[in-house]
């Protein structure tokens, strides 16, 4: 390390902390800035004059606020988490839930669909030289902003409930994966596979016993990526299927009913989903990768 | 039933003349074919079978009807395209990318600064950030400006991960050669930093491209003034105009691939020297 690095070596957690307190203080500050004129206007409807304590304080306890204050939304949160029944349509949970199985079967079918073209890719040349461009121009496409009508024309089509934005899902998540995949499966060395040819070894044996071992550090990075895009496939999905569940259902409902509330809870929800969703993944991959002794 | 079988034995056809491409030498005239074929043979059995099967224009207008409507409503599409791709996705992919590149500036000078934001940045850019566009649309209004605001912030975080990476990648031994120099910590930072961190800030600038017109359509979800691809989108698609809606996604479709294409050439034109675009020119 350099001279500069006076705090803790290679300590992250304080200049994360540090960081996270600054936002913190930010935020609390634009609360008042950007609620105060509310308050201005009901103090004058009043004739009353707002002393600063005044202000502060009603700033951060507005009813539907411009922007709330974090401890607003955390106890939002926890209002419509844990006081309320799973079941009921207020809770918070069980809006994550649909959004959860959508992500999950989303990420299910985009990780299928994504290793069988990458093996598709790697084994045949036809495949890689005509599908591979358009797998490319595929992301080029805001797919994402087409998706509610894809939802809409789905959803005529029969499909409804879950299935048109898992759809949507894949479409997303299948992306880093084949990438990825592709990438995986063509880092066995030349020698290896010479080797396993002394070995009189089949296409399959090959594929089986050297080039997917091989790919799985490459793997769990495609899968983090691809868990992420997921989610926001569902959210995104979930804004016109009208069906009235899930995040992305809340937080448009909160956007049209003008409760800000609803949209930060939902937007943070979203957040603490993704996050421990790629937590998962990766103490799977500490895992796995720890048995198979491919981590350094 | 002919269009339907003649369209498979098309396909079967064109995927001959490809695999008998794949086994000639590399050649870059031949290896444009295979995609070309490929997106035809889709395009000919996607019309067929709306033919064969009797699809309602209601799910799944055919390839024809689309290209029909989206010659007739050129003026329509043209305004709702400087709308979204030129107001609000640009306009905020360039604020984003300004205000990250700046931000990384000063997180690679202060190493306490870095450390702290490179865990929070990589942590933001997995998160649902488009969940931000109602919030934003509420503040911003529904102009062009909120949706400029949240591309500005979907494109933040991947532009600052992928620069302050790729301000680590100059050697020692080449900042060692540049204190020979005396350079000047501004000359270090034109001449031998940013130029090494290029690649990687590409990197990020072609992620964020999609990015940017995703999110100036979604944010139009949330509110606009009347026009804007995703003001059409929303408003075609519940009345079952599927034509107009497929023909805002070929727009969607065209300038997404413009906007990469634009930047995969800058990127070749500044990056000239790096391994993975030499000899491919």
């Amino acid at each position: 390390m350099n001279k500069r690095s006076w705090i803790g070596s290679d300590n992250k957690i304080l200049p994360v902390v540090c960081i996270i307190t600054f936002i913190v203080i930010i935020w609390y500050g634009f609360s008042i800035v950007l609620n105060a004129p509310w308050e201005y206007d009901k103090a004058k409807r009043n004739s009353i004059t707002l002393s600063t304590a005044d202000l502060v304080s009603q700033t951060w306890s507005q009813k539907r606020p411009k922007l709330p204050t974090p401890h607003q939304v955390t106890k939002e949160i926890w209002n419509t988490t844990v006081n309320q029944k799973v079941t009921s349509k207020r809770s918070l949970i069980y809006h994550g839930l649909i959004t959860f199985y959508e992500t999950i079967y989303g990420f299910a079918f985009g990780t299928g669909l994504g290793i069988l073209l990458a093996i598709g890719i790697v084994y045949n040349r036809a495949t890689a030289m005509s599908v591979m461009p358009w797998i490319i121009t595929s992301q080029t496409i805001p797919i994402l902003a087409i998706a509610p009508m894809i939802v809409v024309a789905l959803g005529s089509a029969g499909f409804s409930g879950l299935m048109p934005i898992a759809i949507i899902s894949m479409y997303l998540s299948f992306f880093p994966v084949v990438v990825g995949m592709v990438k995986g499966l063509k880092s066995a060395e030349q020698l290896e596979i010479d080797q396993m040819k002394t070995w009189s070894a089949s296409k399959t044996q090959v594929l089986f016993k050297l080039r997917a071992p091989r790919s799985t550090p490459y793997l769990f990075t495609s899968l983090k990526l691809g868990m992420a895009a997921s989610l926001v496939g569902a959210i995104v999905g979930e804004l016109p299927s009208g069906g009235g569940k899930g995040l992305g259902f809340r937080m448009l409902s909160g956007s049209t009913f003008g409760n800000t509330l609803h949209i930060w809870s939902g937007l943070f929800s979203a957040a603490i989903l993704a996050g421990s969703l790629i937590a998962i993944i990766s103490i799977i991959q500490r895992v796995v990768l720890k048995r198979m002794a491919l981590e350094l | 039933m002919v269009y339907f079988w003649g369209a498979i034995v098309f396909w079967i056809l064109a995927w001959g003349i490809n695999i008998w491409i794949a086994r000639q030498n590399e050649s870059k005239v031949l290896s444009l074919f295979p995609p070309i074929l490929f997106g035809v043979s889709v395009m000919f059995i996607w019309e067929a079978s709306i033919l064969q099967f009797d699809v309602s224009p209601v799910i799944l207008p055919p390839p024809s009807a689309i290209y029909y409507k989206f010659i007739s409503s050129i003026p329509i599409l043209w305004g709702d395209f400087v709308q979204t791709a030129i107001k609000g996705a640009l306009s905020g992919y360039l604020i984003g990318c300004g205000a990250a590149f700046l931000v990384s500036l000063i997180a690679d000078k202060f190493k306490f600064f870095e450390r702290g934001v490179l865990p929070i940045g990589n942590f933001l850019a997995a998160m649902p950030i488009i969940g931000i566009a109602p919030i934003l649309v509420m503040w911003y209004g529904y102009g062009w400006q909120s949706k400029a605001a949240v591309v500005a912030v979907m494109v933040f975080f991947p532009i600052l991960v992928n620069t302050v990476q790729g301000m680590k990648m100059s050697d020692k031994i080449h900042k060692d050669l540049m204190q020979t120099y005396n350079a000047s910590y501004f000359q270090t930072l034109l001449k031998l930093r940013l130029s090494t961190a290029m690649p990687f800030i590409f990197n990020g600038l072609k992620i964020c491209t999609t990015l940017a017109l995703i999110g100036a359509i979604v944010a139009e979800f949330f509110g606009s003034p009347i026009r804007g691809m995703g003001f059409r989108i929303s408003t075609e698609a519940p009345r079952f105009a599927l034509d107009m809606v497929w023909a805002e996604i070929t727009v969607a479709a065209i300038a997404g691939s413009l906007f990469y294409g634009g930047v995969v050439l800058l990127e070749k034109w500044v990056t000239f020297w790096h391994p993975s675009q030499r000899g491919r020119a």
